[in-house]
């Protein structure tokens, strides 16, 4: 019984010194965090995304509160929360709210099977970084779509899906978050982040191949040949060519749509417009240009090549492309 | 019978073309050059559209030291300079030219007679093949001439005729028609770099070819015929070194120069010989032309910026079940988009494999039997290097000496469960040489 009791009091008193060491250690060499760090990230989405530039969002809630002791938070948005978790961050740090504009992901290519002929076979590793480094790809256009699916399998949010039929990735706009993550996975950089626009409008180009005309042509029907029909029928300048491939400035596209019915090509897209009613013109915004397909395209087929574009025979079995037997 | 310590696989030799005379090809109507046909910087076109060019005539200068001109192998007129697919899979600059005849440059001595000896000095000799042109024939293609200015004293020069690839005979046949050329040119390498000793690596797949060189070489002190036992990769550079004089060169950034030994290819010896004997550019290689279907296979001796259709075409045409046009050999060679990519200076082959050759096994779960450990050359651990490439875990695929992998694609030949071990590790070790450029440059 007397053993009992002394051990008992002993470690309780062992105990209860320790604790306090503990305590006045913890006092001690307390460290101070900002409580703000906390709020902060208690509205961020908590997506870990990254697509702020920081790691997760922790580390972005860090930055902001960093940042405000400057007093702005510029060059600093959430992509995923928009607007409306930014304004809720500035104003629990006591700053204005900042114009964050919303971004989408934009896919910057049509070539689906029946624009762009298959003109070889890819059998290597289902990776489109794999394929990318192996060859030009399974059709003569070199800087497309490769359709192996890394942006959908990048995309944390589900809005990215391929399309079976077209074989090329489709953006659901409502699940896009602008992460990027998307942009990064994609070895060719088709895919682009975009201002989302008034209801969604907004033009773009969709193409990246940066051939001349006729070997663009050849490739795909529906591919930009830097014709530069869209540049001379814009009224804002939006629109500049460089490497025989156009590109609208989404800051200075007006949406007037006159480069959409300019281009050749159809590579020019108006997006989420309502349809267009027989020569009625469009509301609210009318009007950037690019242009919009006049005239038809020329049957891919027959297109002119000025040169001997190497193109493997169609009947002759189309090599693949892999290297290792 | 030596051969190298670890490692390496036993492929299928199939060397259909073996002992067939090497035929000339005839003249494309249009010859293609691409621009970057060697490692290193791309050449700089000197010629404009609507320039006269004749045989020899240079073309494009080499764009910087690890770097080499391009010369005409056509005589005619430049039609334009644009792009065009070549091996890579993609679309690159070159040269067109349209042919018009066969006018060569006067300075090339177009008799047979073999030259002999020459007065010019070691540093000369490397001058000249420096604008010769020259790059390493075997496939890689690099410089010749950086080669031969190694950084440390060498005392050995082995002369790489060794064609472990299967199928390719493009140097067997050339050892077989010009063995005094070869080891002429052999002896201009010895003395560029000043050493007293060669050896010509044969594999014993080739007695023929070991039998003349053996009986050739009597006449020429200093060089050994050394003939080793088949097995693939044994035409790696570090393989053979390992191979004929048992030294192993360290990992990266050691040279073979490092310990003592230089390797050209044996096609490499005789572009020598004939750019410092008869003053002749590369313009021209034998490239074999085979495959199982192939009516003909044959070994071509063929110019430069010829499209490949036409030596499959005079091969007897493409085979009804051609499943893959490969440039080069079944395991380092690499498919083609197009049968109209030109013939370039590492073009040692052209294989039609069949459907049923070139179909790939369906991909199964690793079964951890470690074959590929076996059969790696390098020592490696190709299994976890794919798993790392394939999961982006770069620090630790560095760590683990991705960049030591020599591409041969033992690993995936041997895997049971058709894993595309090789196709991961050359993404990774694209990656990882970015990271460690990227990391070299901030230094």
């Amino acid at each position: 019984m007397n053993v009992i009791l002394v051990a008992v009091i002993a470690l309780g008193l062992l105990g209860l010194i320790l604790a306090a060491v503990l305590y006045l250690i913890a006092k001690k060499f307390a460290v101070e965090e900002d409580p703000r760090i906390a709020q902060v990230a208690e509205v961020l989405p908590q997506a870990n995304c990254g697509g702020c530039g920081y790691p997760g969002c922790q580390g972005f809630a860090e930055a902001c509160v960093k940042a405000s002791a400057e007093g702005s938070l510029d060059g600093r948005a959430c992509p995923v929360g928009g607007k409306a978790v930014m304004d809720k961050v500035s104003e629990i740090l006591g700053l204005a709210s900042t114009d964050a504009e919303q971004k989408v992901a934009v896919v910057r290519c049509q070539g689906s099977c029946a624009h762009r002929p298959r003109t070889a076979e890819y059998v290597g590793v289902k990776n489109c970084h794999v394929a990318n480094a192996t060859s030009g790809g399974e059709t003569g256009c070199f800087f497309g779509c490769l359709g192996l699916g890394e942006c959908v399998a990048a995309c944390s949010f589900g809005a990215l899906h391929m399309n079976p039929e077209t074989g090329l990735p489709e953006v659901d706009e409502s699940k896009c978050t602008a992460c990027g993550q998307c942009v990064k996975a994609c070895p060719r950089k088709i895919i682009e982040l975009r201002p989302m626009g008034k209801k969604g409008r907004r033009m773009s180009v969709l193409c990246v191949n940066k051939e001349k005309g006729a070997v663009a042509r050849k490739a795909c029907d529906i591919a930009c040949i830097g014709c530069g029909k869209c540049q001379k029928v814009c009224e804002f300048e939006a629109i500049t060519l460089e490497n025989n491939l156009a590109y609208i400035d989404p800051a200075k596209c007006r949406l007037c749509r006159k480069c959409e019915d300019a281009c050749p090509q159809h590579s020019i897209v108006a997006m989420n417009f309502p349809p267009r009613k027989p020569k009625a013109e469009e509301p609210a915004k009318p009007a950037e240009p690019e242009v919009k397909k006049a005239p038809e395209a020329a049957a891919p087929v027959e297109a002119p090549a000025p040169e001997p574009v190497p193109v493997a025979p169609v009947k002759e079995a189309a090599p693949k492309q892999e290297a290792q037997s | 019978m030596k051969t190298f310590r670890i490692g390496g696989v036993h492929p299928e030799e199939n060397k259909l073309s073996a002992g067939k005379k090497i035929e000339v090809m005839e003249l494309p109507r249009q010859a293609v050059f691409p621009l970057s046909q060697h490692i290193g910087a791309p050449a700089v076109p000197c010629v404009a559209k609507g320039d006269v060019v004749k045989v020899g005539t240079k073309i494009a200068d080499a764009g910087g030291f690890v770097s080499a001109p391009i010369h005409s192998s056509v005589s005619g007129k430049v039609l334009k300079i644009d792009t065009a697919i070549d091996a890579s899979g993609y679309r690159k600059p070159v040269i067109v030219i349209d042919v018009d005849g066969d006018k060569w440059e006067p300075s090339i001595d177009r008799s047979e007679d073999i030259v002999r000896e020459t007065s010019l000095e070691p540093k000369e000799i490397v001058a000249r093949i420096q604008e010769c042109g020259i790059v390493g024939m075997g496939g890689a293609c690099f410089p010749c001439h950086v080669k031969l200015s190694p950084r440390t004293p060498v005392d050995v020069v082995i002369i790489n005729a060794v064609e472990c690839e299967p199928y390719l005979t493009a140097d067997h046949s050339l050892m077989l028609e010009k063995p005094e050329q070869i080891l002429i040119g052999v002896q201009l390498i010895m003395k560029a770099v000043n050493v007293q000793k060669a050896f010509i690596a044969i594999e014993n797949n080739k007695p023929d070819a070991i039998a003349l060189m053996k009986e050739k070489t009597a006449a020429f002190p200093g060089i050994e015929v050394c003939p080793l036992k088949v097995k693939y990769p044994q035409g790696g550079e570090k393989q053979l070194i390992d191979a004929v004089v048992n030294r192993q060169v360290p990992n990266p950034p050691a040279l073979p120069a490092d310990v003592g030994a230089i390797v050209q290819n044996v096609g490499t010896a005789y572009a020598i010989y004939e750019a410092v004997m008869k003053n002749k550019p590369l313009f021209e290689r034998v490239v074999t032309v085979t495959g199982k279907s192939v009516a003909n296979p044959m070994n071509l001796l063929t110019r430069m910026g010829t499209p490949m259709s036409q030596l499959i075409e005079r091969a007897g045409g493409m085979p009804e079940d051609t499943g893959k046009i490969i440039g080069g050999g079944p395991m380092m060679g690499k498919a083609l988009l197009t049968a109209e990519v030109p013939v370039c200076k590492g073009s040692s082959g052209i294989l039609l494999m069949t459907e049923k050759e070139a179909g790939r096994g369906e991909e199964m779960p690793c079964i951890r039997c470690s074959k590929c450990v076996s059969a790696c050359p390098m020592g490696l651990e190709p299994y976890l290097l794919a798993k790392q490439s394939e999961r982006s875990m770069w620090d630790e695929a560095e760590v683990n000496e991705i960049m030591t992998c020599i591409e041969c694609g033992s690993c995936q030949f041997t895997c049971p469960s058709n894993r595309p071990l090789l196709d991961w590790i050359r993404q990774g070790k694209g990656t990882v040489g970015g990271i460690i450029r990227a990391r070299a440059a901030k230094k």
